[in-house]
């Protein structure tokens, strides 16, 4: 694909490098946005309500106003990503006139259009998106993503989505490399995603942006968990300002996400929490009441 | 040669990668075990902050600078050269103080002051392709720190004794140029 020789391209990939192995916190305030810093937090997001609010609370969940973002970026010196709506692509151009250094094109929030993401390549700040399958995944970067990130269910507490989502992924990637060319064809169109990404991946065994993880981590395990299936790096919603224990539980999943394959030190990372948030059983949700199905 | 990459969190597995085309192996370094025996350590980009509270917490500050008292050689990236630099600004952070610099952090802006660009280099004719991200800029160098690099009238290839710091990505292009001159000065000290 052309645009990925770009330098645009690459600056927007290289800063999702430098996230990897990292946790990406969402935040209300400058006060969580500090904490997160000191727990060692490597990017923050910053948002008006934590996914588990806007499920609980419902109404249009929208990009958070300006002025708390730029509060957020004023108190902590690592990078800040803010949400929009999918396919609200003035939201996207207010985060960029305003300087974040991330956006996410985000589920959680109530989508703007039903039909088209943003077109994100007309951005010089790079986008995250979504996604629940390798076709998704690819559709995405296409549309100019520069980070892709599992949905998983969003404010649940659930890690069962995400899990679902990243082996998904994973898998078929993995299906990807075994196939001949003719067979790629065929993959793409059953895909829904550009040959030439199809062919891409078949080719390097992976994403050709970092693949991280997202909806439903709430412990330090869970963490370990997504970074063992093949995700980079995580990103935290509800799970740290949702539980009894804020700093300390940052702090840890923070521990687990490095030390992933060390199990003596996620259990050292694991004792001494107080409760986590409360979980929500996926399959007692309506269809209605899932974030994951939004975006196309 | 043993070559050690500081593996808490940003882009060390692109180091491991200009290692393994070198012809070193790789290792990543998360406790104070993982450093023995190594000749050479390279300090990755990332988050600078997040980079120091883990080697605080993990106790890796003190052996890192023992291992440098003791004739390794460190290398680092942006948030690597960060934690080399002897002063940090913007804002004021604890370092290993290795190299005699005073470094501002994201110096450019933020990340849409991310750029590509080319600057004149000591190392070859040709100048060097470089990739800043959310880069810091560095302000001071020491009287014994050589310059390596320019670019815009900038020092950002720095030397000062078996230290190397840079505050471009050498390990996000396809040019192993920098490297190459990180395995040599740890080979042969200069």
């Amino acid at each position: 694909m052309q645009f990925m020789e770009s330098n645009t391209w690459r600056v927007k990939v290289g800063l999702a490098e430098m996230l990897k192995g990292g946790v990406i916190m969402d935040v209300t305030s400058v006060e969580q946005a500090r904490i997160a810093e000191r727990a060692g937090a490597c990017a923050v997001m910053a948002l008006e309500r934590v996914p588990a609010d806007i499920r609980k609370e419902g109404g249009v969940a929208r990009m958070a106003s300006p002025k708390i973002i730029r509060e957020i970026m004023a108190a902590v010196s690592i990078p800040v990503m803010a949400k929009v709506r999918i396919g609200h692509f003035a939201e996207a151009q207010v985060l960029e006139a305003l300087e974040v250094d991330f956006i996410d094109e985000s589920e959680v929030l109530t989508p703007a259009d039903e039909q088209h993401h943003i077109w994100k390549h007309d951005f010089r700040v790079p986008f995250v998106c979504g996604a629940r399958n390798l076709g998704e995944a690819l559709r995405r970067i296409a549309e100019g993503a520069a980070m892709i990130r599992t949905k998983g269910e969003a404010g649940s507490g659930n890690i069962v989505e995400a899990v679902r989502h990243l082996r998904a992924i994973t898998s078929e990637i993995r299906r990807l490399t075994t196939l001949r060319r003719e067979a790629l064809v065929h993959a793409a169109k059953e895909l829904q995603a550009p040959l030439e990404l199809v062919e891409w991946v078949a080719q390097h065994g992976r994403l050709p942006v970092p693949n991280f993880s997202a909806g439903g981590i709430a412990t330090p395990a869970d963490a370990a968990l997504v970074m063992q299936l093949g995700a980079e790096a995580v990103f935290v919603g509800s799970g740290i300002f949702k539980s009894a224990d804020p700093e300390q539980r940052a702090r840890a999943i923070v521990k687990a996400t490095t030390h992933y394959n060390d199990p003596k030190i996620v259990l050292e990372a694991s004792e001494e929490l107080g409760e986590a948030m409360r979980g929500i059983d996926i399959r007692q949700l309506e269809e209605k009441e899932l974030l994951q199905t939004r975006g196309w | 040669m043993k070559v050690g990459i500081l593996a808490v969190q940003g882009d060390f597995e692109a180091h491991a990668k200009m290692l393994t085309r070198l012809g070193v192996e790789p290792r990543f370094v998360r406790t104070v075990a993982d450093l023995s025996g190594l000749a050479a350590l390279i300090l990755p980009g990332g988050e600078s902050t997040t980079h120091l509270k883990f080697l605080l917490e993990e106790g890796l500050r003190d052996p890192i600078r023992q291992f440098a008292q003791a004739g390794g050689a460190l290398f680092g990236t942006c948030a690597g050269a960060i934690l080399l630099a002897r002063e940090v600004k913007n804002p004021s952070q604890e370092s290993l103080g290795l190299a005699d610099l005073t470094v501002v952090r994201n110096a450019y802006g933020r990340q849409l002051a991310s750029d590509v660009r080319f600057g004149p280099t000591r190392l070859r004719a040709q100048p060097l392709e470089m990739v800043f991200i959310r880069a810091p800029i560095i302000e001071r160098v020491g009287l014994g720190v050589e310059v390596l690099a320019e670019c815009d009238g900038r020092p950002v290839l720095v030397r000062d004794g078996r230290v190397l710091a840079a505050t471009f990505h050498p390990e996000l292009t396809d040019d192993t140029t920098v490297h190459e001159a990180f395995l040599k000065l740890a080979r042969n000290g200069r």
